[in-house]
């Protein structure tokens, strides 16, 4: 309320702005905070009782794109709006600026980002798309960033968010809003594989639109190097016991560091898929929602076979991006490496052939378990455009966004109403795996554990790294856990 | 420059002269030898990163590995630059914008503020001073997001280039302060204050007239700490920018961190932002003359 | 050297003379010059302090809307304390900063020396020097990552590759990830590549301050060139050379890029206060965070101080 005078003149200000023209409007709307503040502002004031999200929707809808949010929300919400149903597809969109902020700057995610833009566009004329791109860190520096946009009032239009826990720090921050409505109007578990809505689901809520699945648990070998050791690169081993039996064979065989590893968070998720190994699926599951003791003695073994399989790795900074560890299966130093299946982008950059150069299988003991991660996208409280987040959302969970993002970005859609014939052999082989197999939550990507439950076992796994102490890093996840379940 | 260098030397009789042997100077010749050796050789201590991004940036993709770091690239392509330069020569424009402006205003107070607190002492000035000095050790992620809220929701600013010239401009006072305090301890003698006051100068008259003009090497130095600190910094940017406004540090980090890190373009990129600093260093060098301060106060 | 300074004539006898024209004391235009500084420090940086205090004082250590803020005393402290590896980050912070403050004033002062009387090709070789510090962090980590590998042997890359290229075997070693008391001299590396131009600079600029009729005085007493540097140039330089400790001290406690994009922000072998900063942040940790930065305010003060005191001396004894 103290700030109401200073509303007041910046919605004046932007009043000005979006008088200047088309130029202008560009610059200052949806990007700019200074037409953000008052845009909510003047919708929150002026629409106090309807939703705010109806409100801008008609004023879009009346509304040719880029043009004045500021005046379009404050009219109509005083004429009092009815809602524009989201799952209108096609209807043009709700107008205006969609800041979308995501991780995605480069590569391979930036094709699919640009894919999926395209989709928005074609569906939704009416919107302009801006791209709120932060990158670095794993996306560490994106959650930075967001977690000040958002706590300062300033919440871009919809976020990019790894499905599953990482989301509860924002659903506990009353952050962002449940979207149920854009699920059931995409098709809801029909479309969407039931496993998946059920670790998005918080109190019968669902908060986000899962845009691709990723899958971490997979081992990349190089077919060459197993071979000259007398291994099938084809078959995977029974369990990590017959896996650590290969590996002494390659060692015999000349090869130093048979697994590769990089930074730390490569090492949280090579250790995961042992605990997955070790304590079975749902065992792995129990972990998180306190079924599973940390203390267990099964965690106890993993630990112990985690601390063995460091033995057949080389050293590595606990800063080192992955792709120089999935080089030295490519280059022949190593024979195999537990990445994530964005790896796979890697080996098609240096030229090798899927089947002839490299394999892959699931982690030795979790054949048909698909440890997953996921991207989705959320609509946050007091988003300045929630009409246009709710048109986004519905292209995000599309059939054609999902096909469109999904092959240029390497992952797989998590609609499984989506053809696989045009993806590539990797991706045929997840797609088919993703429909069949047991599916658990990813550590190391956020979809387990809370943001700072990950850190936590981060920090143990890098202290552990440098001390070897296994019944500290125990100690460690046991204290973890128990800071972070409640 | 070095003519300058050589030029401004000579006036002063009894300069020992690098490049004019003293009589007689066996040992000269040789300690001049060991000079260039050794200053050769630090030199190319200091490009060894430097060499490693250079070859990287003109790799293609399927020869850059980490592995390879020291080989020269079999196929060189200039698809990194030239992908780097699309992706930084817009924030470029207003990284220089925000570097320039921090850099100048908070000089320009840092030189005001050093002056007074080394020459022109007001009751509390020493106390004042340290609060300066020990403001700078705060840790900067510890606020940032009050400061967002303190910017963005209170004052009204918004995110982008205007904000981060009022933030690089703050922030660098304090450092700016210390930096001509302590220069101007040792390149102002209390004399010539004196025989101002003598003269009836006042305080701005001194400090314009007289301390002012022998300030160069003292602005060389802050406007090199400043305008790079504002260039490099990426954690003011990460929180008061955003992508579409944000300066070249932000464009950087989205060519380098990516989930596949594009090594060539952001090496490439990494070559290209530090260009417009280093023209600076050299433009700067120029005003780094020795016998300067002999031929100005007298 | 300089007399008694004027003001510290004036401070000291605190009543400063007046001067004969106007009312006001001489002081005064010299406090308002400041006073703009002043005001933008105290918002911009006191406030936030105090406000980074309050917030360790409280149970803020999530961001659920549940919560209810209340103040906890001096838990957020304590908690930190008894956690080891917050104890561990300040040894290797200690090493860091010890490492990185020998390194940059040894390479700046020796760069500063060699380049001080204006050799030939100064300005390429002082540009060399500065250039580290151009490239930003961002991007220069990508290549200090692998130059800093810490694989040996065959497998090596980066630096210890380069070590066996040029048949120095030996040097090889796992770098900032050994598990030694002291592996963070060689995270110090890259920040010493980075500022040892700076100090060189800092240094150049002091040598250059001095006035050349003091040299030249010495030469006509028939003083040699290293007695001139000992008795009359470096002496000088003392103020300098505490603006280069404070900057090189400053950048220490808070180097957090360097360490973000070497090892992460979870790294325990190479973790430092400012790195566990940015973990509880980003979990949103406001109370603990805050007691960190109040810690590192603290201890910044505890060597910041006696700086000031000995500087204070040192002018007095300059000018009795």
């Amino acid at each position: 309320m103290r700030r109401t005078p200073l509303i007041a003149g910046l919605a004046a200000v932007s009043l000005m702005l979006a008088a200047c023209g088309s130029d202008n409007t560009a610059d200052s709307g949806g990007s700019s905070p200074t037409a953000a503040a008052s845009d909510t502002a003047a919708a929150r004031d002026t629409a106090a009782a309807s939703d705010t999200a109806a409100a801008s929707d008609t004023a879009a809808a009346s509304d040719s794109a880029g043009a004045s949010d500021t005046a379009g929300a404050s009219d109509t919400a005083a004429a009092g709006g009815t809602e524009v149903s989201a799952s209108k597809v096609g209807d043009g969109g709700a107008g205006g600026d969609v800041g979308v902020f995501t991780w995605w700057a480069d590569g391979s995610e930036k094709l699919g980002l640009d894919a999926l833009t395209k989709i928005f566009s074609e569906m939704y004329p009416n919107n302009k798309f801006v791209n709120l791109a932060v990158a670095g860190g794993a996306g560490s520096n994106a959650k930075a960033k967001l977690a000040s946009d958002l706590q300062a009032g300033n919440p871009p239009d919809s976020f990019q968010g790894h499905a599953g826990a990482e989301l509860t720090d924002y659903i506990n921050a009353g952050q962002i809003e449940p979207i149920n409505d854009v699920i059931d109007s995409l098709g809801g578990d029909k479309v969407f594989p039931k496993d998946l809505l059920d670790r998005l689901t918080v109190d019968g809520k669902i908060y986000s639109v899962p845009s691709n699945i990723h899958r971490a648990n997979v081992v990349w070998v190089n077919n060459e190097v197993l071979t000259k050791a007398g291994i099938d690169p084809k078959k995977a081993p029974a369990d990590i016991k017959a896996w650590i039996a290969d590996m002494d064979k390659l060692k015999a065989a000349g090869i130093a560091t048979p697994l590769s590893i990089g930074g730390t968070w490569t090492q949280v998720e090579l250790f995961e898929t042992v605990l997955i190994s070790d304590l079975g699926a749902e065992g792995y599951t129990g972990l998180f929602d306190g079924s599973t003791k940390w203390d267990d003695p099964k965690v106890t073994t993993a630990v112990a076979d985690y601390a063995k399989l460091l033995e057949y790795t080389n050293t590595a900074a606990d800063g080192d991006d992955w792709p120089p560890a999935t080089d030295m299966v490519i280059e022949g130093k190593a024979a195999y490496n537990v990445m994530g299946d964005w790896a796979v982008a890697e080996f098609t950059s240096k030229g090798k052939k899927d089947g002839v150069d490299y394999s892959y299988w699931a982690v030795p003991g979790q054949d048909g378990v698909y440890d997953f991660l996921a991207d989705s996208f959320t609509l946050p409280k007091g988003a300045k455009n929630a009409a246009g987040t709710k048109d986004w959302l519905m292209t995000v969970g599309s059939k054609e966004g999902q096909t469109a993002f999904n092959l240029a970005k390497g992952s797989i859609p998590a609609r499984t109403d989506i053809s696989k014939d045009i993806f590539p052999p990797y991706q045929q082989w997840a797609m088919d795996e993703f429909k069949s197999a047991t599916i658990v939550s990813s550590i190391a990507h956020g979809a387990a554990v809370s943001l700072g439950w990950n850190t936590a076992i981060s920090s143990a796994i890098s202290k552990f790294m440098a001390t070897k102490d296994q019944a500290g890093l125990q100690t460690d996840l046991v204290s973890a856990a128990s800071d972070n379940l409640g | 420059m070095t003519t300058s260098t050589v030029d401004a030397i000579p006036v002063i009789p009894g300069q020992t002269n690098a490049n004019t042997p003293k009589p007689g100077g066996g040992r000269a010749t040789s300690a001049r030898i060991v000079k260039y050796v050794l200053l050769f050789i630090f030199l190319v201590i200091v490009l060894i990163p430097a060499y490693v991004m250079i070859v990287t940036s003109f790799k293609p993709g399927a020869e850059i590995s980490a592995s390879r770091s020291w080989q020269l690239p079999i196929n060189w392509t200039g698809q990194g630059w030239s992908k780097a330069w699309d992706t930084l020569k817009a924030p470029m424009g207003r990284s220089l914008a925000i570097a320039s402006v921090a850099a100048i205003i908070s000089s320009m107070l840092g030189s005001m503020n050093g002056f007074v607190f080394a020459k022109w002492r007001f009751p509390g000035s020493n106390m004042v001073f340290t609060l300066f000095l020990f403001g700078m050790f705060l840790p900067y992620p510890a606020i940032m997001i009050p400061l967002q809220q303190l910017l963005i929701n209170d004052i009204g600013l918004s995110q982008g280039v205007v904000t981060l010239m009022v933030v690089h401009t703050i922030f660098g006072i304090p450092i700016c302060s210390l930096i001509f305090r302590n220069y101007y301890a040792t390149a102002v003698p209390n004399e010539i204050l004196e025989a101002a006051r003598v003269d009836g100068a006042g305080m701005w008259k001194t400090y314009t007239s007289i301390v002012l003009p022998v300030s160069i090497p003292g602005f060389v130095v802050t406007l090199i700490w400043q305008f790079t600190s504002a260039w490099n910094d990426f954690l003011f940017a990460l929180f008061l920018s955003n992508s579409t406004n944000g300066p070249a540090t932000y464009a950087l980090q989205q060519l380098s961190g990516g989930q596949n890190p594009d090594y060539a373009s952001s090496m490439a990129g990494a070559l290209i932002s530090s260009l417009p600093t280093l023209v600076i260093y050299i433009v700067l060098g120029r005003y780094f003359i020795s016998g300067m301060m002999s031929g100005s106060v007298k | 050297m300089p007399d008694t300074s004027v003001a510290d004539r004036e401070t000291a006898a605190a009543t400063p003379a007046p001067r004969p024209k106007r009312g006001m004391p001489t002081w005064l235009p010299g406090f308002l010059l400041v006073l703009p500084s002043i005001i933008l420090i105290g918002v911009f940086i006191y406030y936030l302090i105090v406000k980074n205090f309050l917030t360790s004082l409280t149970n803020r250590n999530s961001n659920n809307l549940n919560l209810k803020v209340h103040f906890i005393g001096f838990d957020n402290y304590t908690r930190l304390a008894n956690d080891s590896t917050y104890v561990h980050a300040w040894w290797n912070l200690l090493v860091l900063t010890v490492a990185f403050i020998i390194g940059t004033m040894v390479f700046g002062v020796l760069w500063a020396l060699l380049l001080e009387k204006g050799p030939k090709f100064e300005g390429i070789f002082r540009s060399v020097y500065l250039f580290p510090m151009a490239i930003s962090f961002i991007a220069a980590s990508v290549a200090w990552k692998w130059l800093l590998n810490p694989q040996t042997g065959p497998n090596a890359i980066g630096l210890n590759q380069l070590f066996q290229l040029v048949g120095l075997d030996s040097l090889q070693n796992a770098w900032f990830s050994s598990n030694s008391k002291f592996n963070m001299v060689a995270m110090a590396l890259p920040a010493v590549w980075q500022l040892s131009g700076y100090i060189m600079a800092l240094f150049l600029a002091g040598f250059r301050g001095i006035p050349d009729d003091q040299r030249e005085a010495a030469r006509m007493d028939g003083a040699s060139e290293f007695k001139i540097y000992r008795y009359v140039l470096f002496p000088q330089l003392s103020p300098v050379a505490l603006s280069a400790l404070i900057i090189i001290g400053h950048m220490s406690m808070k180097m957090f890029d360097l360490i973000y994009a070497l090892a992460g922000a979870t790294s325990y072998v190479a973790g430092v206060p400012a790195t566990m900063l940015w973990a509880q942040l980003s979990t949103y940790k406001y109370g603990l965070a805050g007691a960190n930065s109040t810690i590192i305010l603290v201890v910044v003060a505890i060597f910041v101080i006696p700086y000031l005191i000995y500087t204070r001396r040192s002018e007095k004894k300059a000018g009795s």
